[in-house]
Formats: structure tokens, C-alpha cells, sequence
């Protein structure tokens, strides 16, 4: 089965990969991609920027969102920014340097010929952007401003404020929303693909629920884009937005696409704490905020108790009995150590009873320090939104007192397996964004997501798709009415219609809270042996659970928010085990991924990188049967395998 | 904290709707509004699966739609009238960002959907803002295609004026203008887009045309005329204020005499 994985990666020096394949690749011409129709899953950076650019070329493309518009997908909340190797600032930036962090910041687990392309676009990204009238930071000299981020020890971040996602999918928006007036895509907002549909064993439409109508249609095409993003909210509370799933790329999963690194999910260490069970999500804040935010707990238990009892402030108590302790730990990185490390250094304090607040499940992002060098005034232009989003939150002035953070679910690694062409192991099928694999490895740095959806989207998949649509522009339209569509429309419909007539106890919340807790506790921020195989049992039994005693209200011919959650929620019981698999294989402790039993004297990732450089691709081999396993060896020819050090 | 609340429920754009009231307990001032509709959501959902409950004539509709996405305030799907003002009684938040705490327990609220007739109503809370789609459709962009762009530095642009057409592209497409004001005008959200554009060098050559398209497709969807109530200045969730309607009418101006 092995053959499943050919990766593609082009022969040759690493920084000619991408010239040398792109000469390559066939194109399709004019004429001939006028009659060819694509389909493309999701408006996010990824799925946008490709509609648009397919639009340009000449296709046809179908674009789908489940949000009333292309503009509220999630990449809009992205706050802090975008990297790119510039070297605007002088400080000895380069494509090698950004690749080089990048596989480095990923510890090791990423491929290293799709990140060099990644770092090789990264430059045209922002000239797209500006080009579009995103308003980036700009100097006073009216040059573009850069800022840092962590895991970089050079200055290559642009932004916008704390919207830089959002002003960058207006960017690709507005590109979409012009080919959407010139006629080369169509937009179907309110829709929700529901299956893939293959013929002949290639991806050749969709099953889509018009969420409005609750309509079941059917979408041909001659290939299909998955933009759907990642599977965060497997855990409940996490980042995400509230809709934000992986039924999607579920679906092309159980349809023969192979899901890589299901485990490689990222903790964000910024995160506004949980304040209690009726919280619904968790508001993250910026790593931007780490710049001129200092983290810190206090050094004496009884501070800690006082702080709990309200009856001290942060700001009672004296410089000297702070614990500056990512400084202490990481000297040479400080505040900006990647996320994972910053996750896990917060989680150490917190366990060590140092919790700054009620839950004890709290540490301070201080800024008094900054205020102090640089005033509030520049504070509030760099951050003031996110400042005024705290205090909304929280109550809480963050120019007066400093904020309180805590790790929590914001991104996956993990997604569908794409090769050198960003194809699945299905033909025809291409997943681009956060919804494959193969860019961030075992941890994302900072800025990196915004930066992979676009160069994936605007400049690597309009190429590398025109090598597949260039042996398909003699076939047909696909033909709707093929046995293949009645065949994924009826078991559609019977999903739906088994998920209606259950009629139980639970509310789908109630049933995706529990989901949460299970992933939190045994495949979160630390995971074990013992816990996994516990995890597995659990999610097993309520997924029994679920399809015996969950109850959704409404509706099927009809606007129906519950439906909508609980067809995601049956997926993500399926994706959350998947998940406790992939970490259980995984022996070893790498980026995100961190397994208690593989771990230094210090508490820092213990990599085994004779036995798991790799990739874990799984296969789905039917209901209830375990899936298997493939491995995509990672060969790193170009760059020298370390421990990750952020210490010096 | 209790409340009660007044909610406005529609089965469908066709159907007549009214309004249906609700207790709620012990809620959080911590929580969000929407965390505390979700709470509403789930007694409701709890109420119609008892069938002793339905017996009793328990007249539920069912959970209540309402459009959310984020849920900090950033992609502009949560759209809720609540007590008379659009995204609540906080100023410079959006509904998912406004919390229970400035309420006063015992409060009476009342829930209602933007009302525009811009926007119609699908279901409940949920309406239809395709027509802010179809607006910058008409364009609402810079004509350049994916490549073949200049260096981001080959243009430059002073620091005050990225900050001025950042202030426009703050905008995230909510409505609450269009349901504020008097009128039913969209003309803060198109202003936004126009003025953040036209304000650089690379957005400022379509200027005239730009505004023109986008004003006519306006008007052209149902919208009203801006009064200048400068009421969607007051409730805009992300503080655009009425300078950019000024920045909008020079450009359409601008666009009439070369007419």
C-alpha cells in the first residue's frame, strides 16, 4: 500500500524544487479552461485567494461557504499577522531563514520541500496584498512596518492593527467578489457539503445542504478544492469559531483520502481563561501581544493565595517576587518561544500551584513594562483593539492591570495528506490551507497560517492543478444524474433522517461538551499511554451515545442550526478518536504533541526521531474497523536535525 | 442573574411572526449574550423533548436561530436588536462581545432581527445580507489579477493614511448601520469601502467609478437614502464614523461631472 504515498518532491537542489517542477507542470490552455469546472469548499484565505485566482485563469468555479457571506470565514479572525521573507528591516532575513524556523519551529515533523516553497512565496504574498488595498502598518517614511513573533529572531511579521486576518480576506474577497461580477465563479453562501462524490475513483462533485432550505443538492465538477480549514472544535471550547468543523475533509477521509498527523494540534498560550461551564468559546489574544507583553506568576505561594482571595493585586506585588519564567527558562527567545513552548511552560506553573486566578488556571501578560518605554499612546496603536477586546471580556483595563491568560485549542497541523501538488491520495481532490498537513509539522509558528492559506491558494494550487485538469478538459461536464450521486444523496439522507428520528435525552451541546472534556483531558496539552487508550473507550461509548440518546430539534426541510451541529458533532466523534490513535502511535513528544512518558529532566519534547520521522497517514478501512496505517518518511537533506533549543 | 426575554420568532421569510417570552436563571454576569441565548436554547430544546411538557401546552417554537459565528467580534455574523439598539446597550461591541453584566438582574429584554428591508428575515433572528454581497460586487475592489504586482514597497503610502483607510477597512459588514438608521441606507457600509480605498494610491485610480457602481447598486437593492442621522455612526461596532460618508460623496461627485 505504500505506493498510496508518492509525495512528488521534485529531484534537485531544494531553492530550484519549485521552478524546476512549475516548468513541469502542463498547463491547460485558454480555450480548453473554459469548459473545465472546479469546485472549491470554503471562503477562508485558502479558499477565497483559489476561487479568485481559478476565476482569473479562465475556469468555472463553484465556490461554497456555510457563512451568509465569503467574508465571515474564520481566517477573519486572525489577529497579529503575516510572515514574509523580506528582509525589509536589514536583519539578515532570507527564504532560508524563514524555511529554516519554520521546519525548526515545527520540530522537525514537516516536509521540507513544500516549506521552502512556502518561505519562497511568502514575498509575493505581501505584494499581492498591497496591490489589493490590504492597509498594512506602514512607517513613517511610508515604508512597510514589521514586527516580531515567536519563534523568529528576525522581524518579518506585517500587519494590520490586530485585524491582519481580516483585512487580508477582505484582500482576497474583494479578488473573489470581482470574478463573481465578471461571471467566472459562482457563490453559494448558507451551503454545507455533506459528501464527495467520486467517479471512477477521482473527485467529481459534491453533496451540499442548502441550510436555508435544507435542500439536498448536487454539485459536479471536474475537481474539487478543500479549503474547510482545520478540526479544532473536536474539543469543544477552543479558538475556533463556532462553526468552524472538519466534516468536510471527514468525509473526503471516508471516501479514501488519507488524514495525516491527526494529532498535531496546537495550544495557543494567549488565550482569555475559561470563566466558567456556560462559556461557549475561548477568546484568544494576539501573540503579537508578546512583543511588548511580559509573562509572568508570582514567585511566592502566598501571593498566589492572596490573588485568588482578591485581596492584593498583580500590581501589589513588587518586581522582585515576579516570576519571569519564560525568560528565566528560555533566555535567548524570552517571551517569543514558539506556542507550544509557551503552552507548556504555562501549564508547568499552573500545576505547580503558581494559577493567578479563582480556577488557578491563569498566568499575567504584563505590559506595564512596555508603558513605561514607549507609552500608552504607542501601546494603544499597536494593540488598542485587542486591549479594548479584553476589557469588554473581562472588565478588566489592561493598561492599568495586566491581563490574564491561558492556553486553549487554536489550531490543527494535522489534515488531509497532500502530496508535492497539494493533491489528496483521491484524484482530483486538492486540500489546501489549514485543512491539510504539511507545512507546520509537529507546531505552527505564529503568522504562518495566514501565510500558507494564501501562498497555497493564490500562487501554488492555480499551477499545480492545471497539471491534473490538463488530462480532463476532453471529458464532459460531469453528469449529476450518475449513479454515484444518487448513491452519496441517498446515504446523505439517510444520515440525516436517522439523526432526526433518534429523539433522546441529550442536547447536541451536551453531548459535544462531553466530547471536550475527553479531549481535553486525555489528548490536550499533556498526553500518556494509559490516558489514550482510555480516551479511545470513552469516545466509543459516546458516540454510542450520541447515535442512541441525542435529540435535534426541528426540522429537516427547514433552516435548522441544530441539525447543522449535530451532522459536525457525528464527525468530530469520529475525528476526536482518530486523534487519540494518532497520539497514542506517536511515542514520542514533538511540537504540540507531547507524550509525558518521552520528555527531558527539564520538561522540554523528547524527540525520537529514529523510530517517528515521519508522517502518519491514516486510511480508513470502514465502520468500526481500525484504520491503517502509512508512513511518509521525512528526508531533511537541507537542514541540520536538532533538538529545538530556544534556551541560547 | 434573571432575565426575561421577549424574543421575535418567524418561522420563515413568509410567515407573520411575533413574539414569544422567556425566563431565564441564574446566569453568569460573565457570560456573553449569546452564551446566554444558547443557555435559553438548550432549556427550550429540553421543554420540547419532554412530552409531558407539550401535553401541559408548552408553547415552544423550538431553540431560536440566530446568526453567530466568531464569537469575539470580528466576522460580523451576530446582528441582534436588542432593546431598541443594534448589538445592545454597549457601545463598540458586537453582540457576541456584549455581556450579561451590564444588564440588571430582574431586566426585561427584548430581542428582535436587524429590521430593514434589506434584509429579510429567514428565520427568528437570522436575515439575509446577500444584498451587502451583491454591493461590493459591484465594486467594491481594486481591478488587479493574482501576479505580475509591484514590490509592497514600490508603493508608499504615509503612516497617517494607511491609518485613515484602515479606520474604513474596520468595517465587517454587520448592518447594524443599515438597521439603525431611519432610512434603511447602507450608505455607512458602502462609504467604508469606498473611502478606504480611494484614500491609496493603488485604490484611488477607480475612485470615481467605484463609487458610483457600488451607490447605484445600493439604491438599486432597496436601501435607503443617508439623511445624515449620523445614527449608524453611533452604533457601528467598530467605531467608522461618518468622514468616510464625506470622503464617499466627493468621489461620487467627482464621478457625476466626468458624467
Amino acid at each position: 500500500m505504500a505506493e498510496k504515498l508518492i509525495s512528488k518532491i521534485p529531484e534537485g537542489p531544494l531553492s530550484e524544487k519549485w521552478t524546476k517542477h512549475k516548468s513541469q507542470l502542463r498547463v491547460v490552455n485558454p480555450g480548453n479552461k473554459r469548459k473545465l469546472e472546479i469546485i472549491v469548499i470554503g471562503t477562508g484565505l485558502g479558499g477565497a485567494s483559489a476561487a479568485a485566482s481559478l476565476g482569473e485563469l479562465g475556469y468555472n468555479v463553484k465556490v461554497f461557504c456555510i457563512s451568509d457571506s465569503p467574508r465571515r470565514a474564520h481566517s477573519i479572525a486572525a489577529q497579529g499577522g503575516i510572515n514574509a521573507a523580506k528582509n525589509y528591516q536589514n536583519d539578515n532575513d532570507s527564504v532560508y531563514r524563514l524555511f529554516y524556523e519554520t521546519i525548526k519551529g515545527g520540530d522537525y515533523r514537516s516536509r521540507e520541500a513544500n516549506v521552502y516553497r512556502l518561505a519562497e512565496v511568502s514575498g509575493n504574498i505581501i505584494d499581492q496584498c498591497v496591490a489589493q488595498g490590504v492597509p498594512f502598518a506602514r512607517e513613517y517614511g511610508g515604508m512597510l512596518a514589521n514586527r516580531s513573533f515567536g519563534g523568529a529572531q528576525v522581524s518579518r511579521t506585517f500587519y494590520a492593527r490586530g485585524q491582519t486576518g481580516q483585512q487580508l480576506l477582505l484582500g482576497a474577497y474583494a479578488a473573489l467578489n470581482r470574478q463573481i461580477a465578471e461571471g467566472t465563479v459562482k457563490s453559494y453562501p448558507r451551503h454545507e457539503m455533506l459528501d464527495i462524490v467520486l467517479i471512477n475513483g477521482e473527485a467529481k462533485g459534491i453533496i451540499a445542504r442548502n441550510l436555508v432550505t435544507g435542500e439536498i443538492e448536487r454539485f459536479g465538477a471536474h475537481a474539487v478544492v478543500l479549503a474547510s480549514g482545520g478540526y479544532g472544535n473536536t474539543y469543544f471550547l477552543s479558538t475556533n469559531a463556532m462553526n468552524s468543523n472538519g466534516s468536510a475533509a471527514w468525509q473526503c477521509y471516508k471516501k479514501g483520502a488519507f488524514f495525516a498527523n491527526p494529532c498535531f494540534a496546537q495550544i495557543h498560550p494567549t488565550c482569555i481563561p475559561v470563566h466558567g461551564d456556560q462559556q461557549s468559546k475561548l477568546t484568544l489574544m494576539s501573540e503579537s501581544l508578546r512583543n511588548d507583553g511580559r509573562i509572568w506568576v508570582p514567585k511566592k505561594k502566598e501571593d498566589v493565595m492572596k490573588l485568588r482571595r482578591h485581596e492584593i493585586k498583580a500590581t501589589d506585588i513588587p518586581e522582585e517576587d515576579r516570576d519571569y519564567y519564560l525568560e528565566r527558562r528560555y533566555p535567548a527567545f524570552g517571551n517569543l518561544v514558539p506556542r507550544d513552548v509557551a503552552s507548556r511552560a504555562a501549564k508547568e506553573r499552573c500545576d505547580a500551584g503558581y494559577g493567578v486566578n479563582e480556577t488557578g488556571l491563569a498566568v499575567f501578560l504584563d505590559f506595564s513594562s512596555a508603558i513605561a518605554r514607549l507609552g500608552e499612546d504607542k501601546i494603544r496603536e499597536r494593540y488598542g483593539n485587542l486591549f479594548q477586546m479584553y476589557e469588554k471580556i473581562t472588565a478588566v483595563n489592561p493598561y492599568k492591570e495586566p491581563m490574564m491568560i491561558y492556553p486553549a485549542i487554536h489550531y490543527t497541523m494535522g489534515g488531509l495528506w497532500v502530496d508535492y501538488n497539494l493533491q489528496t491520495t483521491i484524484p482530483g481532490l486538492y486540500a489546501i490551507g489549514e485543512a491539510n498537513f504539511s507545512d507546520h509539522g509537529g507546531n505552527r509558528l505564529g503568522a504562518s497560517a495566514l501565510m500558507q492559506g494564501l501562498a497555497d491558494g493564490y500562487f501554488i494550487l492555480p499551477y499545480t492543478i492545471g497539471d491534473y485538469l490538463a488530462t480532463q478538459f476532453k471529458n464532459p461536464k460531469t453528469d449529476t444524474s450518475a449513479p454515484e450521486f444518487d448513491a452519496a444523496e441517498k446515504a446523505v439522507r439517510a444520515k440525516i433522517d436517522r439523526l432526526m428520528s433518534i429523539k433522546g435525552k441529550h442536547t447536541v451541546d451536551e453531548i459535544h461538551k462531553k466530547l471536550g472534556h475527553i479531549m481535553w483531558e486525555y489528548v490536550g496539552m499533556a498526553r500518556n499511554e494509559e490516558g489514550l487508550k482510555k480516551a479511545i473507550g470513552l469516545i466509543q461509548d459516546l458516540r454510542k451515545e450520541f447515535w442512541s440518546d441525542v435529540y435535534v430539534a426541528g426540522d429537516t426541510d427547514n433552516f435548522n442550526q441544530e441539525l447543522e451541529k449535530a451532522l459536525r458533532l457525528s464527525d468530530f466523534l469520529e475525528i476526536g478518536e482518530l486523534m487519540a490513535r494518532d497520539a497514542l502511535n506517536r511515542k514520542e513528544s514533538c511540537g504540540g504533541h507531547f507524550r509525558e512518558e518521552m520528555q527531558t529532566e527539564d520538561g522540554e519534547t523528547l524527540r525520537d526521531d529514529k523510530n517517528f520521522m515521519y508522517v502518519a497517514a491514516w486510511e480508513y478501512k470502514g465502520e468500526n474497523e481500525e484504520p491503517e496505517l502509512h508512513k511518509e518518511q521525512l528526508k531533511y537533506e537541507n537542514i541540520k536535525i536538532a533538538t529545538r533549543n530556544y534556551k541560547d | 442573574m434573571d432575565f426575561t426575554l421577549r424574543i421575535w420568532r418567524q418561522k420563515n421569510a413568509k410567515d407573520k411572526g411575533h413574539f414569544e417570552t422567556y425566563s431565564v436563571k441564574n446566569i453568569s454576569p460573565d457570560s456573553s449574550f449569546l452564551e446566554m441565548l444558547d443557555i435559553l436554547n438548550e432549556q427550550l430544546i429540553h421543554e420540547g423533548m419532554d412530552p409531558v411538557a407539550v401535553e401541559r401546552g408548552c408553547q415552544s417554537s423550538g431553540p431560536v436561530s440566530f446568526d453567530h459565528d466568531c464569537r469575539e467580534g470580528i466576522c460580523g455574523a451576530c446582528s441582534l436588536y436588542i432593546n431598541g439598539r443594534a448589538h445592545g446597550p454597549d457601545d463598540e461591541v458586537t453582540t457576541c462581545q456584549l455581556h450579561m453584566r451590564k444588564f440588571h438582574d430582574g431586566d426585561t429584554i427584548t430581542v428582535e432581527p436587524w429590521r430593514s428591508k434589506g434584509f429579510p428575515v429567514i428565520k427568528d433572528l437570522v436575515v439575509d445580507r446577500r444584498a451587502f454581497d451583491k454591493i461590493l460586487q459591484a465594486g467594491g475592489f481594486i481591478s488587479v489579477g493574482t501576479g505580475g504586482v509591484p514590490d509592497g514597497n514600490a508603493i508608499l503610502i504615509s503612516h497617517e493614511t494607511a491609518e485613515e483607510s484602515m479606520d474604513g477597512a474596520a468595517c465587517i459588514g454587520c448592518g447594524a448601520c443599515v438597521a439603525t438608521c431611519k432610512n434603511g441606507s447602507a450608505m455607512l457600509f458602502v462609504a467604508a469601502r469606498v473611502s478606504s480605498l480611494a484614500l491609496l494610491p493603488q485604490g484611488k485610480i477607480e475612485g470615481a467609478k467605484r463609487a458610483k457602481a457600488m451607490v447605484a447598486k445600493m439604491d438599486e437593492l432597496g436601501f435607503g437614502s443617508c439623511t445624515n442621522t449620523r445614527a449608524c455612526e453611533m452604533e457601528c461596532p467598530k467605531h467608522v464614523t461618518v468622514s468616510h460618508i464625506a470622503r464617499l460623496n466627493r468621489e461620487f461627485l467627482s464621478a457625476k461631472f466626468k458624467d
